[in-house]
């Protein structure tokens, strides 16, 4: 963070008002773009929202730079009576990420929409778009645990229509959506009641006073009762093994933008909240080490493995990608679950990195479909012939993922290891190298199919994506290579989100 | 036997909340999946105003000592306990789980829309809603050709 010590980007009147904006912005650009005339319009009004968004959130990361927390109360009303937005290191991270994806994914949106959303539906979908960033920006904003809970519906209320939306390209994405509501609601359900128990254990709502409270209260079953369910609400939110069931499905039926923005933001914006409540809400003590360590860890572990074999066995790309996000939220669970500032900051490194290489995969595919409508892997076949410019962003994002040196992802893999290896966790080093090598695997027969075999005789020929669609794209990818060579701007974030959760420097 | 009488409301709440669930998860009728979805979501409604409820509490609206209500409701009251707490001191229920539970409500009502519409797409597209049938339409597209069109 320390890099944006220095950083003065608004007049400090806006400044001061920056949290509140960065929510508010895209909520009025949301509004905004479910009334302009036409489908371009909409888009400028997504690309300016979404860029607005991310300057008010550097804004903010300044802020956070210099003073360490943010708290704005809501309205003047001072917390823990009102509602509180409470911005620390890691929360301003988590927006930056959230911000700068939102703004990849909106200048995206202006060609790759064109192939696989209907014409008349554009602007409302701008408009969803502009919700779910709402709602996520929102959500690692909040220091209140219902107003998460209303962020979070914000958002997936959005997601669930974005992804019925994909029905132009494969009608298969309905029956997705709606079980992804079914599960998602269900989710959000058990959440509100773990809060519930949490608010009749303490009485309040406010994260910090909430934390205050339980640390004083002991051995409770009710507070025990209350994480259990806020965690499993929130873990079907985030994917987490096995409460993944509705993810392939939802990022296999998507459109493309969509998929990158799912695998980018939501499940990381419920990563956060689960680390949030784990680490800063609930006191330390033997049940959240216990629940660590032996909940949050092997399942994490389970999800390293068997989805990565489950991706080797899948067919469809975008299904395999979808797996393989699965498989990699075991990766940042595992490093959460060593909750040591090493293990922390390596997790939310690989999560930066995740949504990184993950965004520019979803962003090539949805590149192809542009001109083809591939589906299957040999459908790929000698794609990197036909737009070599895509498929070289495809292999930048497939290297990182199964963290080829020189890549970021190589760099997650490397100080997940060291930091497992400083705790004394062997056996998580060895499911990483296992999980490792099963990605090698799936990355490894997209890539040979694409690169180096000749392509299907007869079947229709892909052209190079427009310039609009390749640029978010270039950068995506260029980070992830970028970031593999020189990784303090992360590297730096990172550890000052650990050090913000467990309060000192790895 | 005791703890079942006096926690009845929760009961009642937890109850409701395992027929949504299993209304949700029994039947491949997508509008009764949303019903029992809908019905998983107005139980921890129940939950949260049963945690607000004060016994002998009254709606939260400031009543004045001196006001013709506050002299009617000192009436009901026990006198005894009007002695100690005065005549103004009404007890109040909680008001703020109403207030969240009003916002969940409204959550729930966009969720149910949302996902009601979504089922009359899959109407259109599929020409049913049963899930059996979906999943079987689906099996054949999954098997469909490759560089399509």
């Amino acid at each position: 963070m320390i890099l944006f010590e220095a950083l003065y980007v608004a007049p400090p009147a806006l400044t001061a008002q920056a949290p509140i904006l960065v929510i508010a912005g895209p909520l009025i650009g949301a509004c905004a773009a479910a009334l302009s005339p036409g489908g371009r319009t909409a888009w400028m009004v997504s690309v300016l929202t979404a860029a607005f968004a991310l300057w008010m959130a550097v804004a903010v990361a300044g802020e956070v730079a210099r003073e360490g927390v943010i708290d704005y109360a809501l309205g003047g009303f001072a917390p823990p009576m009102g509602i509180a937005l409470r911005i620390d290191a890691l929360g301003a991270t988590m927006a930056l990420l959230v911000a700068s994806i939102g703004v990849m994914g909106a200048l995206y949106s202006g060609h790759a929409l064109e192939s696989e959303v209907k014409a008349e539906k554009r602007t409302l979908f701008q408009s969803g778009y502009l919700l779910c960033l709402a709602g996520f920006l929102g959500l690692v904003f909040t220091g209140d645990a219902f107003n998460a809970f209303v962020f979070l519906e914000v958002s997936s209320i959005g997601t669930y229509a974005l992804v019925a939306v994909g029905e132009a390209r494969d009608r298969r994405a309905l029956p997705a959506a709606f079980s992804y509501l079914i599960f998602g609601t269900v989710g959000a359900t058990l959440y509100v009641l773990g809060v519930g128990f949490l608010y009749a254990a303490t009485g309040t709502l406010n994260m910090v006073d909430m934390a205050m409270r339980l640390a004083t209260l002991g051995d409770n079953s009710a507070v025990q009762a209350g994480l259990a369910f806020v965690v499993a609400g929130l873990g079907v939110k985030a994917a987490m093994f096995p409460l993944h069931g509705w993810l392939p499905g939802a990022y296999a039926g998507a459109p493309s933008l969509v998929s990158m923005f799912l695998a980018a933001t939501a499940t990381k914006a419920a990563i956060y909240l689960i680390i949030r409540f784990v680490f800063d809400v609930f006191p330390e003590g033997e049940f959240g080490e216990v629940f660590l360590s032996w909940i949050l860890a092997p399942l994490a572990a389970a999800a390293v493995i068997i989805c990565s074999v489950q991706a080797i066995f899948e067919n469809e790309v975008r299904r395999i990608l979808a797996f393989s996000s699965v498989a990699q939220v075991g990766f940042i669970l595992l490093g959460v679950s060593l909750a040591t500032p090493a293990g922390l900051s390596a997790g939310m490194f690989y999560l930066v990195a995740h949504a990184l290489m993950k965004g520019a995969l979803f962003m090539a595919v949805g590149a192809f479909a542009v001109s083809v409508r591939a589906r299957t892997v040999e459908d790929f076949s000698g794609i990197a012939r036909e737009a070599p410019w895509s498929a070289a962003a495809f292999g930048v994002g497939a290297a990182s993922l199964a963290g080829v040196p020189l890549t970021m992802g190589f760099l997650a893999k490397w100080s997940l290891v060291s930091a497992a290896l400083q705790a004394g966790e062997i056996w998580i080093v060895a499911v990483l190298a296992i999980g490792s090598l099963l990605t090698l695997i799936y990355v490894g027969r997209m890539l040979e199919v694409m690169f180096f075999r000749a392509p299907v005789r007869g079947a229709e020929r892909a052209r190079e994506a427009p310039v609009g669609v390749l640029a978010p794209l270039f950068v995506l990818a260029g980070l992830s290579l970028w970031f593999g060579v020189d990784a303090t701007l992360p590297a730096s974030m990172a550890n000052a989100s650990a050090s913000a959760l467990v309060g000192a420097a790895p | 036997m005791n703890v079942a009488v006096t926690h009845f409301n929760y009961l009642a709440a937890v109850v409701l909340m395992m027929i949504g669930l299993y209304v949700l998860f029994s039947t491949g009728n997508l509008i009764k999946r949303m019903i029992g979805l809908a019905l998983f979501q107005t139980s921890t409604a129940l939950f949260y105003i049963s945690l607000g409820k004060v016994s002998g509490g009254t709606a939260a609206i400031r009543i004045y000592a001196d006001s013709p209500e506050a002299r009617a409701l000192a009436a009901q009251l026990d006198p005894a306990y009007v002695q100690q707490f005065g005549v103004g001191g009404v007890v109040y229920s909680n008001p703020l789980p109403h207030v969240l539970i009003l916002t969940a409500i409204v959550v729930g009502v966009a969720t149910l829309s949302v996902g009601l519409s979504i089922a009359v797409r899959i109407r259109e597209a599929y020409g049913t809603v049963e899930a059996g049938e979906i999943e079987a339409v689906a099996r054949v597209d999954a098997a469909g050709a490759g560089r399509g069109p």
